[in-house]
């Protein structure tokens, strides 16, 4: 029977993963100066699991690189080597190598080969400068197979130690073995045995003498008595004869020598290389590999969730009985408690959606922990001295934006890091601490998640930001903004700073496609700064991507989806309000603020629109990427929550429209995507919008 | 069918051992360190115990020796998983009490033909 191994391996590579994360953080941790036993050993232990897992499951590269690793840490915690900084460097990069290895290895992207044997050739110059012996990695088949002697048999005298039957082996079982090689003659010899008083059960008094006649070698027989060596005295002489022995028979002990557990021998080698060749997936971000390694497919639920769900699933089978037995025989009279029992249903709905709901939330800690690694290497890099502080880390947050979070957030906190957290010596001149502090925060506020990344650097210029934008032509050389609108400039396209090409993000991407990638989830990013003091971008999320919690609109016959999240306000426009600006760009005035009015029946081209006049609908006020403007519609009809379904499934992308719902009475909506519109409204030449409001 | 006490703190290991012996019939109970496996070996008696070394808690040594100071288990036999490598780490567990070992890297064929030997 083979047993396919492959069944396990999604178990292997996600725990490896898991223990990459504790070595990781372990390390990190650690003080060179003073090595905490419990940690080393942990660390140790990681190393040695996925050395074992990988060489078991046929994945013979990363177990050949663990196992350098692994004798490293073994011999710091038997306290044979001091962990220096330089071994412990060696190790953080090792780890990254060796993610980048076990992400290969389960299919998700190319290895650089060259880069895996500059590693290990740097962890082992760490281990040899110790001069401890080169460490065995593979026995090779030990049995010499020269001295094939004429055998036809063995002739042996085994007798066990008194005390052998304690390692619980059974000398009976031994010579079972002996008997599967070949024809076997027992004697035994009972001359040992003490007295009847003196017998003890537990002890072997008993010796045996056995002819094996079988053409087998001795390290066949060896073998056999591995586990007893010490434990018995055994005397094997070969057996006089003179028939050859038959060569079938001695390539049948070869190959059984092959299966010995000692030649690390395991056929999986094949799908190993068929991975590598066969499989092409796109190249993506090692973070990204790393997450859908570990996170495509499935996902670690609190069992006391799904116990909620089990109950509340209960309770509506419950309600739902209730209301089929109504159904049944119904009376007006029991009209009362059929809308009773409605109105449970609909609690209880309501209570199964947020269960489920809560079942595909995480911790946001899961993408925390990757910063101090980030911020460590980050701020060796650049020469600064930055403490991380995380707060909020059991913050939870649906799967999908955990996944997609990520990646912006890394480049936020590498800006922060370049260019808001000053060197130390700048530092000290203007009278702050040596060490910059970066906080990660992130709380639930509403009904949406916040994330915010303050440091205490030098905040942001908004001179120096404007001159920028104007050498980059982003805004004419006339312009006056206001400190805010400066730092929203920062997001621009175009507006991209230093090309540093950091490896631990890979792209030096700006800041513009950060904040597209947040808008996507729904979210919003904003930025504030205190110059000489520091700067703050905190970015809101919908707690789910599934549902959202909209404005529904009227324009004509059609009914539209505004985000909550989006609007600022709704207002009914007063004829004083209303201005034109240069030619057709409509705008009301709100509070001192000029708004660029976008009448959605033009942009989206609705027919059977009510509103003419500004004055006669209602205007509500949205903000999308730093701007404002109002949307001109019919009638406000309510606010509640939808159900998110992507256009993309059954139809295509829309610009303008970020996807569709079903309404209570089966008709469709469509669901605006406000900074889609405001760029509709800037495309077409007669509705110009202006870039800002004075 | 007999029993086994599977003993490895890594999940995917466990697995493979617990998947390869109850294909051929056996009854597999799975510990994730020697603590576990010696609360769960003081209340119900298994045939063979099958423990790695390196586990957090109460490594293998540690666990065979205290599994032989149990009467049920003067006889048990109790294999130790080991790296090729560590000769230092069998000659520990022989002393410890354990019957032999498997060497690691093995597969599944490996380990069934060992325990088919020891269990008869």
């Amino acid at each position: 029977m083979t047993i396919d191994l492959s069944q396990f391996h999604q178990v292997f590579f996600e725990e490896s993963f898991e223990g990459l994360g504790v070595m990781e953080s372990g390390l990190l941790r650690m003080d060179p100066g003073a090595v905490d036993g419990e940690e080393i050993n942990v660390l140790f232990r990681a190393a040695h699991s996925i050395k074992g897992g990988s060489a078991t499951f046929g994945f013979n590269d990363i177990a050949a690189f663990t196992h350098v690793m692994e004798s490293l840490l073994d011999e710091v915690r038997e306290q044979r080597r001091q962990l220096t900084s330089r071994s412990l460097a060696v190790l953080l990069s090792s780890i990254d190598v060796l993610r980048a290895m076990l992400t290969a290895a389960s299919g998700d992207g190319a290895l650089d080969n060259a880069l895996v044997a500059r590693q290990q050739q740097e962890l082992e110059a760490v281990l040899n400068n110790r001069e401890s012996s080169p460490v065995i990695e593979h026995c090779a088949a030990p049995q010499a197979n020269s001295a094939i002697d004429q055998v036809i048999g063995w002739h042996l005298v085994f007798r066990p130690l008194p005390n052998m039957m304690r390692t619980g082996n059974d000398p009976l079982r031994i010579i079972r073995e002996l008997a599967g090689l070949g024809e076997l003659d027992v004697k035994v010899d009972i001359s040992l045995l003490p007295g009847f008083e003196q017998f003890d059960p537990e002890e072997c008094h008993l010796c045996w003498d056995l002819h094996l006649h079988a053409a087998v070698e001795q390290a066949r027989i060896n073998e056999i008595f591995e586990w007893v060596e010490e434990q018995c005295d055994l005397v094997i002489v070969p057996l006089p004869g003179k028939d050859p022995a038959s060569s079938t028979s001695n390539d049948q002990d070869v190959e059984r020598d092959a299966e010995t557990p000692r030649v690390s021998l395991v056929p999986a080698a094949d799908s190993e290389a068929e991975r590598h060749a066969g499989n092409e997936r796109r190249r993506t971000d090692r973070r990204e590999n790393e997450r859908t390694a570990s996170g495509a497919g499935s996902i670690r639920v609190d069992i006391q969730k799904i116990d909620n769900l089990i109950n509340v699933v209960g309770e509506l089978v419950i309600t739902q009985s209730m209301l089929s037995m109504l159904g049944e025989n119904f009376q007006m009279g029991q009209l009362e408690r059929l809308k009773e029992g409605l109105s449970e249903m609909e609690r209880h709905t309501h209570e199964l959606q947020e269960s489920v709901m809560q079942i595909r939330m995480l911790p946001i800690s899961s993408i925390f922990s990757r910063f101090p690694r980030i911020v460590h290497d980050l701020s060796n890099q650049m020469e600064k001295k930055i403490e991380l502080r995380l707060t909020g880390e059991n913050t939870e947050v649906d799967k999908t934006v955990i996944e997609k979070i990520g990646d912006p957030l890394v480049h936020l906190v590498r800006n922060s890091l370049d260019h808001g957290i000053e060197a130390p010596a700048e530092r000290i001149a203007a009278g702050k601490p040596e060490t910059g502090t970066i906080e990660l925060k992130a709380c639930h506020q509403g009904g949406n998640i916040v994330i915010e990344i303050r440091d205490d650097g030098s905040g942001l210029d908004p001179e120096r930001i404007l001159r920028k934008a104007i050498e980059k032509g982003l805004v004419d050389s006339e312009t006056q903004l206001s400190e805010q609108q400066s730092y929203e400039l920062i997001f621009q396209a175009g507006f991209s700073t230093v090309e540093t090409i950091s490896d631990l993000s890979g792209r030096g991407v700006g800041l513009d496609v950060v904040r597209r990638n947040i808008n996507e989830l729904g979210g919003t990013v904003e930025i504030e700064s205190k110059p000489g003091r520091g700067s703050a971008i905190i970015i809101r999320l919908p707690l789910t991507l599934a549902i959202l919690d909209g404005q529904s609109v009227s324009v004509g016959d059609e009914i539209y989806i505004i985000p909550l999240l989006s609007i600022i306000e709704s207002i009914q426009v007063k004829p004083d309000m209303v201005n034109l600006i240069a030619g057709r760009a409509e705008t009301c005035k709100l509070r001192g603020e000029y708004l660029p009015v976008i009448r959605l029946y033009e942009i989206l081209g609705v027919q059977g629109y009510r509103t003419g006049e500004l004055t006669d609908g209602l205007l509500v006020v949205v903000e999308g990427e730093g701007r404002r403007c109002g949307i001109l519609v019919d009638e406000l009809i309510g606010q509640q929550q939808v159900v998110i379904k992507p256009l993309e499934v059954n139809y295509q992308r829309v610009d303008g429209i970020s996807a569709a719902t079903i309404l209570g009475d089966g008709s469709v909506a469509l669901i605006l995507d406000v900074p889609g519109i405001m760029r509709l409204a800037n495309a077409t030449p007669e509705l110009r919008v202006l870039q800002c409001s004075a | 069918m007999a029993s086994i006490l599977a003993v490895d703190d890594s999940p995917s290991m466990r697995q493979m051992v617990a998947f390869t012996l109850k294909g051929t019939g056996y009854q597999v109970i799975e510990a994730v360190d020697g603590e576990e496996a010696l609360n769960y070996a003081k209340s119900r008696n298994v045939n063979l115990v099958i423990t790695d070394v390196n586990m957090p808690n109460m490594d293998g040594i540690s666990l065979i020796k205290a599994l032989r100071s149990l009467p049920g288990y003067k006889f048990t036999p109790l294999l130790m998983l080991t790296t090729e490598s560590s000769s230092e780490k069998k000659q520990q567990g022989k002393a410890a009490g354990a019957t032999g070992w498997i060497v690691k890297p093995f597969n599944p064929e490996q380990l069934l033909s060992t325990v088919k030997k020891v269990l008869g």
